[in-house]
C-alpha cells in the first residue's frame, strides 16, 4: 500500500527529518490560505499515487497566493494517468543548491534492507540505474544491527557529500531507517533530498510504502489507503479475502491457490484465449466466498465465459460446488461456464453440479479447450 | 528414500490446539507421520488427538520430553516469526511454516538469525514437504502422490498438487515433494533443495516450479547449469500476468521489468532445462 507524498513527509518530520514549511488542501481557498501564510511564494502539489506527476504538468510554482489559488484550480481539475487529483499540498519554494536521491527498501536477493543513494536526486532513479548503475551507491543493511553510522558516513563520502553536511546527513538516514523500521515500510524515498541555498539539508518529496502484510499492527496507517488506486471490483474481493486482479480478457478465472490460477490463466492463452482477471478463493473457501466470488467474475461485462478450476485439497470440491449453486441461483448468469473439480470431495462435488448447466472438464487442458471454444459462441 | 523428512522425522506442532493445526496434524498422522508433539502455550499437559499427542507449553520442552527434531508451525502471522525464533532455539534443526502472511520485515530478521544458527527453515507460505509412503509435514494431501524417484521443488501450493496429481495418473512417483512458499523472503531456497536433490541417492530426476517475481528461478538455472547432473524439468507460472501487480503470492510479482516468466524460462532453457507449456506436460516431459 503506497502513503501520498504529504503523507510520507508527515511521518518523515515526526522521525525528525527536516520537510519544507507547508500543509495539504482539498480546495483552492485553502491553497491560497496556506500560500499567504508562507509569504506567497509556494509550489502547487498534485497528491496522486502514481510517478511522472510533473511531467504532466500536476507540479507547478507560484509567485503569489493569488497564483497558487489559480494553479490549485486547476491541479484540482486534474486527471494524472487516469487518477483524479482531490488533494494539493502546497509546499514553501525553496532555492536548491544541490539534489540527492536517498531510499531504503527490501533487496530481496539478499534478503536484507539495502540503502540507496545517489548523487544524482532529483530525477526517476530507475533510470539512473538503467543508465548509469554505478553512480547509485547500495548499502545492504544486516536486519539484526540496523544501519549503522559508520554506513551512512560511506555513504555521504561516497556521494560526494561536502563534509560540513556529514552530521546531519548521518542522522538523516538513521531517522529514515528508524521510519522504515517502525512503519513496516517496503520501500522509503527521499528525492530529492535537496542542499538549499542556506545551507541546509531538505526532503523536498517523500515516498513510502506499506507492507500489506504488516498492517495488522498499523492501524494508524491503514485508513490511510488511498481507494482510488484500486478497481472497485479489487476493493470488493478483499472484502471477501479474496484476492483479484482485472485483466482485458474474455475469459473469467475462479481457482484454489495463486500458482494454480496463474497456471489456469496461462493455459488459457496457450489455447488461444485471454484470461479476464486472476482469482485466488484460496485455501478452505467455503460456498459463501464461492459465491462472492462468482459475482465479482461476472461483474466484468467482458467476460463471456467462465473457467472454474479447483484442486481440492483443504478446499473440498462439495463445498465449491454449492458455492456455485447458491451463486448462479443469486445472479442467474448468462454466459457458458466450465468447472472441473479434481481432489478431495470431487465426485460429490460433481454430483451436485450434474443437474445445472454447466460444462465439465476432467484435464487442465480439456477445461481450457472447451472454455476458450465456448467464450467464442462455440460447442464446447 | 527422500529428502528432509522420512518415517523416522519426529515432528512437534506448533498451534495444534488451533483450528488449521490440529486438523492437519490429525491428517500427518492418518498418513503415517510420527507426530510425536504439539505446542500450545497455556495448554501444557492436555492430550490431544485422541489423547494420542501430549500438548507443551513450549517448542524446548516440546523437544526435551520427546526428542522431536522437525517442527511444523500452524500459528497466525502475527505470532508466527516468533514461533520461529522459539523453534530454532529450541535445537531442532529443521522447521516448516505453513503460515500465510507474515510481515517480510519480519522474515529478513528470522533469515538473518537462522543463517547464524545453522537451522534450516522452509517456507513460510509454504505446503510443507511429503516423502510418498513414508512422513509428510504440512498439508500437502497424501493421497495425490505415489512414491518414485522424482524429486519435486515448488514456490506454490495446489500447482504442486496438481502436478503431483499428473505424474501420478501416469504412474510417475516422487521421492519427496517439497513447497519452498510464495514469499518474497524465505527459508528454503530453489538452489538448496536442488542440491538435497542431487545428493539423494534416490532421486533421479528433478521437477522445478516455479512462478513470476524475484530471481530465485535464474540463480537455480545458474546452478543447475554448473551442479546438477540429474536431469531437470521445469514450469514457471504467470506468463500472462501484469507487470506491477501482486498475483496472490506476496512474491509473485513483476518489478521494474524484472522477474518474468519469459526471463526465467529463457534462463531455464539456456541452463539445458526443459520447460513445459503447462502443468500436464511434465510427464511427456520426463519420459521423453
Amino acid at each position: 500500500m503506497n502513503l501520498h507524498e504529504y503523507q510520507a513527509k508527515q511521518i518523515f518530520s515526526r522521525y525528525g527529518i527536516p520537510i519544507p514549511r507547508g500543509r495539504v488542501a482539498a480546495n483552492p481557498a485553502e491553497a491560497k490560505q496556506i500560500a499567504e501564510e508562507l509569504g506567497g511564494k509556494v509550489v502547487v502539489k498534485s497528491q496522486v499515487l502514481v510517478g511522472g506527476r510533473g511531467k504532466a504538468g500536476g507540479i507547478r510554482l507560484a509567485k503569489s497566493s493569488q497564483e497558487a489559488e489559480e494553479l490549485a484550480t486547476l491541479i484540482l481539475g486534474m486527471e494524472i494517468k487516469g487518477l483524479p487529483v482531490r488533494k494539493v499540498l502546497v509546499d514553501e519554494a525553496v532555492s536548491i543548491e544541490k539534489e540527492i536521491y536517498l531510499g531504503i527498501t527490501n533487496d530481496r536477493s539478499s534478503r536484507k534492507p539495502v540503502l540507496m543513494a545517489s548523487a544524482e536526486g532529483g530525477v526517476d532513479i530507475e533510470e539512473v540505474a538503467a543508465r548509469s548503475p554505478d553512480k547509485i551507491i547500495k548499502i545492504l543493511i544486516d536486519p539484526l544491527l540496523g544501519l549503522r553510522e559508520y554506513q551512512s558516513r560511506d555513504v555521504a563520502v561516497s556521494i560526494d557529500l561536502p563534509k560540513p553536511f556529514w552530521r546531519s546527513f548521518i542522522s538523516l538516514a538513521e531517522a529514515l531507517w528508524r521510519v522504515y523500521r517502525e512503519t513496516d515500510a517496503t520501500l522509503v524515498e527521499i528525492n530529492p533530498l535537496v542542499i538549499t541555498n542556506d545551507q541546509r539539508l531538505l526532503a523536498l518529496d517523500g515516498k513510502m510504502s506499506i507492507d500489506d502484510n504488516a498492517l495488522f499492527r498499523h492501524a494508524d496507517l491503514a485508513e490511510k489507503r488511498d481507494l482510488d488506486v484500486e478497481a472497485p471490483a479489487e476493493i470488493e474481493a478483499r472484502k471477501y479475502g479474496l484476492s483479484y486482479i482485472k485483466l482485458d480478457g474474455e475469459i473469467g478465472c475462479m481457482v484454489n491457490g495463486a500458482g494454480l490460477a496463474m497456471a489456469t490463466m496461462d493455459i488459457i492463452k496457450l489455447y488461444g484465449g485471454y484470461p479476464a482477471n486472476f482469482l485466488d478463493i484460496g485455501g478452505g473457501a467455503g460456498a459463501d466466498k464461492v459465491a462472492a466470488a462468482l459475482r465479482i467474475i461476472l461483474s466484468d461485462t467482458n467476460v463471456k465465459a467462465v473457467l472454474i478450476n479447483i484442486f481440492g485439497g483443504i478446499t473440498r470440491c462439495d463445498e465449491v460446488a454449492r458455492g456455485i449453486l447458491a451463486a448462479i441461483g443469486e445472479v442467474q448468469p448468462n454466459v457458458p461456464m466450465v468447472v472441473r473439480l479434481v481432489g478431495t470431495n470431487a465426485e460429490e462435488g460433481r454430483r451436485l453440479l450434474a443437474d445445472a448447466q454447466l460444462i465439465t472438464a476432467e484435464t487442465l487442458v480439456e477445461a481450457a479447450q472447451k472454455s476458450v471454444r465456448v467464450a467464442r459462441g462455440g460447442a464446447a | 528414500m527422500s529428502i528432509l523428512i522420512n518415517k523416522h522425522s519426529r515432528v512437534v506442532v506448533q498451534g495444534i490446539t488451533g483450528h488449521e493445526g490440529s486438523f492437519h496434524a490429525q491428517q500427518m498422522i492418518t498418513y503415517g507421520t510420527n507426530v510425536v508433539a504439539g505446542v500450545t502455550p497455556g495448554k501444557g499437559g492436555e492430550w490431544v488427538l485422541d489423547g494420542k499427542v501430549p500438548v507443551f507449553d513450549s517448542v524446548k520442552v516440546a523437544v526435551e520430553a520427546t526428542g522431536a527434531n522437525v517442527s511444523v508451525i500452524f500459528v497466525p502471522a502475527r505470532f508466527a516469526a516468533d514461533a520461529i525464533f522459539e523453534a530454532a532455539d529450541s535445537g531442532v534443526p529443521l522447521i516448516f511454516c505453513i503460515t500465510e502472511g507474515i510481515p517480510v520485515q519480519d522474515m529478513m530478521t528470522v533469515r538473518a538469525y537462522l543463517d547464524q544458527k545453522g537451522v534450516r527453515l522452509v517456507g513460510p507460505n509454504c505446503p510443507g514437504a511429503l516423502t510418498p509412503g513414508e512422513a509428510k509435514v504440512g498439508i500437502i494431501p497424501g493421497n495425490i502422490a505415489i512414491p518414485g524417484d522424482i524429486g519435486v521443488v515448488s514456490r506454490s501450493g495446489t500447482l504442486t498438487y496438481e502436478v503431483l496429481y499428473a505424474l501420478k495418473l501416469h504412474g510417475m512417483g516422487s521421492s519427496t515433494c517439497v513447497g519452498i512458499g510464495g514469499d518474497p523472503v524465505n527459508g528454503t531456497s530453489f538452489i538448496d533443495a536442488l542440491s538435497l536433490f542431487e545428493a539423494d541417492p534416490y532421486t533421479e530426476r528433478v521437477i522445478l516450479i516455479g512462478e513470476i517475481g524475484g530471481s530465485d528461478e535464474e540463480k537455480a538455472a545458474e546452478y543447475i547449469s554448473r551442479h546438477m547432473t540429474k536431469p531437470v524439468v521445469a514450469f514457471i507460472a504467470g506468463q500472462t500476468a501484469p507487470p506491477g501487480k501482486r498475483m496472490g503470492h506476496a512474491g509473485a510479482i513483476i518489478e521494474g521489468g524484472s522477474g518474468t516468466a519469459a526471463d526465467k524460462i529463457k534462463a531455464l532453457n539456456n541452463a539445458g532445462v526443459r520447460v513445459a507449456r503447462h502443468p500436464e506436460e511434465i510427464p511427456a516431459l520426463l519420459r521423453s
